[in-house]
């Protein structure tokens, strides 16, 4: 099966205002840049985003609240961009805070066709206001929704032209679930090959759940907090 | 009074071998450096590690290789890498044994606040409520008093909650505390630090049972 589409530009075709839109990335490690990009120049707007984090400010989902495209964003850390905190605090910019876990477990079962679970995180906040809450095992747990999206844009690190995806190191974290849960599932990668030469018994997400694919260029992988040791 | 290093390094006798350890950013990261002598622990990074090894050399750090923290760090031999749902999998199946984490406020019952100052500051909770609220070993690593001097242990927080009921130990710039039936219990202090001024620092109930021993740092 060949999903290969010739660029970002193309593998955004279709994407519509007012859309939900999974982004895969951990901070900025494995963002789709190329993807961030062409939605940038697309000019598609108030669009819901879901990715754990908003980017910097000049940088990765940044970019697209800086052009006010995003209506509403929903995250789990969004306090490396001023920007947001600022769009937040007036108002402009609408934000659904999820606890980490849930937001993965959501995007997970949004793509594994379970629409609802319960997870004792959040009990007792205001996270679980409005929510049904349940006791198993003598202890209180939150009821919480499946996530899904009109596209997922994910990055991955090699990819074939079946849309079969490895990851490199902590790049992985949501792409896999977001992948997983996305109608339609970009992938860009780093380097793409034909089918046969991935090992099969090393593919983190399978090719099914990809729609499009393609090698994405000129990546930055700008490092938030560049930490060392002397020697 | 404890610097944010002896903070660290006073929670890192509480490390047991064989033990999988979360941490939070800020102090508790501090831990690792500590590890005492003859004592294997598996640090996790909820963002998709277990193993995690210590900062990169410069000129060696990976863009692909962070922290929760986005920190750029190593892995050490034997390490893994996972999703995220793997990851908080770990943490709400209970397979971490220790979470080690900062926080705003703690109550006499537990209760943690650590991730919103309504109106002014709001960077949301990141994995911290999914690691409150799985873990049954939790340890808070924080400054006694906030900068204005007030106290940050409280009888109720006043802040958004984080968790309920969950912190089971306090260890501050001036004392060990243990939480259990709704109070702070005192079990150590900071050397030069006495009884009187932990009490004046704690604005929660605060058990003080018998003599209370200094910290010991080897």
């Amino acid at each position: 099966m060949n999903k290969v589409v010739g660029n970002a530009q193309e593998a955004i075709q279709g994407v519509k205002d007012g859309m939900t839109f999974m982004l895969g990335g951990f901070g900025l490690c494995g963002i789709p840049e190329n993807a961030i990009s062409a939605l940038r120049d697309s000019a598609v707007k108030n669009i819901t985003c879901i990715s754990n984090n908003a980017g910097v400010d000049d940088f990765g989902l940044g970019l697209l609240l800086q052009t006010k495209q995003i209506k509403k964003m929903v995250s789990s850390y969004v306090g490396e961009n001023d920007e947001f905190e600022r769009q937040m605090l007036s108002g402009e910019l609408e934000v659904d805070l999820i606890p980490q876990g849930s937001l993965a477990e959501r995007c997970r079962a949004g793509g594994a066709g379970i629409p609802a679970f319960f997870t004792p995180a959040g009990y007792g906040t205001e996270v679980a206001e409005g929510k049904e809450v349940r006791d198993f095992n003598g202890k209180p747990h939150v009821l919480e929704l499946a996530l899904t999206a009109d596209f997922a844009f994910v990055k991955a690190w090699k990819g074939d032209r079946a849309g079969n995806l490895i990851f490199k190191s902590t790049a992985r974290n949501f792409n896999p679930l977001m992948a997983m849960a996305g109608k339609i599932t970009v992938a860009e990668v780093e380097e793409l090959v034909p089918e046969g030469e991935l090992d099969p018994n090393f593919i983190h997400t399978p090719g099914i759940f990809v729609q499009r694919i393609f090698e994405g260029k000129n990546y930055e992988k700008r490092i938030e907090q560049k930490t060392v040791r002397s020697r | 009074m404890l610097g944010k290093k002896e903070i660290a390094q006073r929670i890192a006798q509480e490390l047991q071998n064989g033990w999988y350890v979360n941490l939070g950013i800020g102090i508790p990261t501090l831990v690792a450096n500590f590890v005492p002598a003859g004592i294997t622990v598996e640090f996790q990074s909820e963002n998709g590690i277990l193993g995690m090894g210590p900062f990169p050399f410069d000129g060696e750090e990976d863009a692909d290789l962070i922290n929760a923290g986005k920190q750029t760090v190593t892995l050490q031999a034997g390490a893994s890498i996972f999703d995220s749902a793997t990851s908080f999998a770990m943490i709400r199946g209970q397979h971490v044994q220790l979470t080690v984490l900062g926080a705003m406020e703690v109550a006499e019952n537990g209760d943690i606040a650590n991730w919103k100052i309504p109106g002014r500051m709001v960077k949301g909770m990141g994995g911290a409520m999914d690691l409150v609220a799985s873990a049954e070993n939790i340890i808070v690593a924080m400054m006694h008093t906030n900068k204005k001097g007030e106290s940050k242990l409280l009888k109720q927080c006043s802040l958004p909650l984080t968790g309920v009921g969950c912190v089971t130990k306090v260890v501050t710039n001036l004392a060990v505390m243990e939480i259990k039936d709704g109070a702070f219990h005192l079990l150590e202090r900071a050397p030069g630090v006495s009884v009187d001024e932990i009490k004046a620092a704690t604005e929660g109930s605060l058990i003080v049972d018998g003599d209370i021993p200094e910290m010991t740092f080897d």
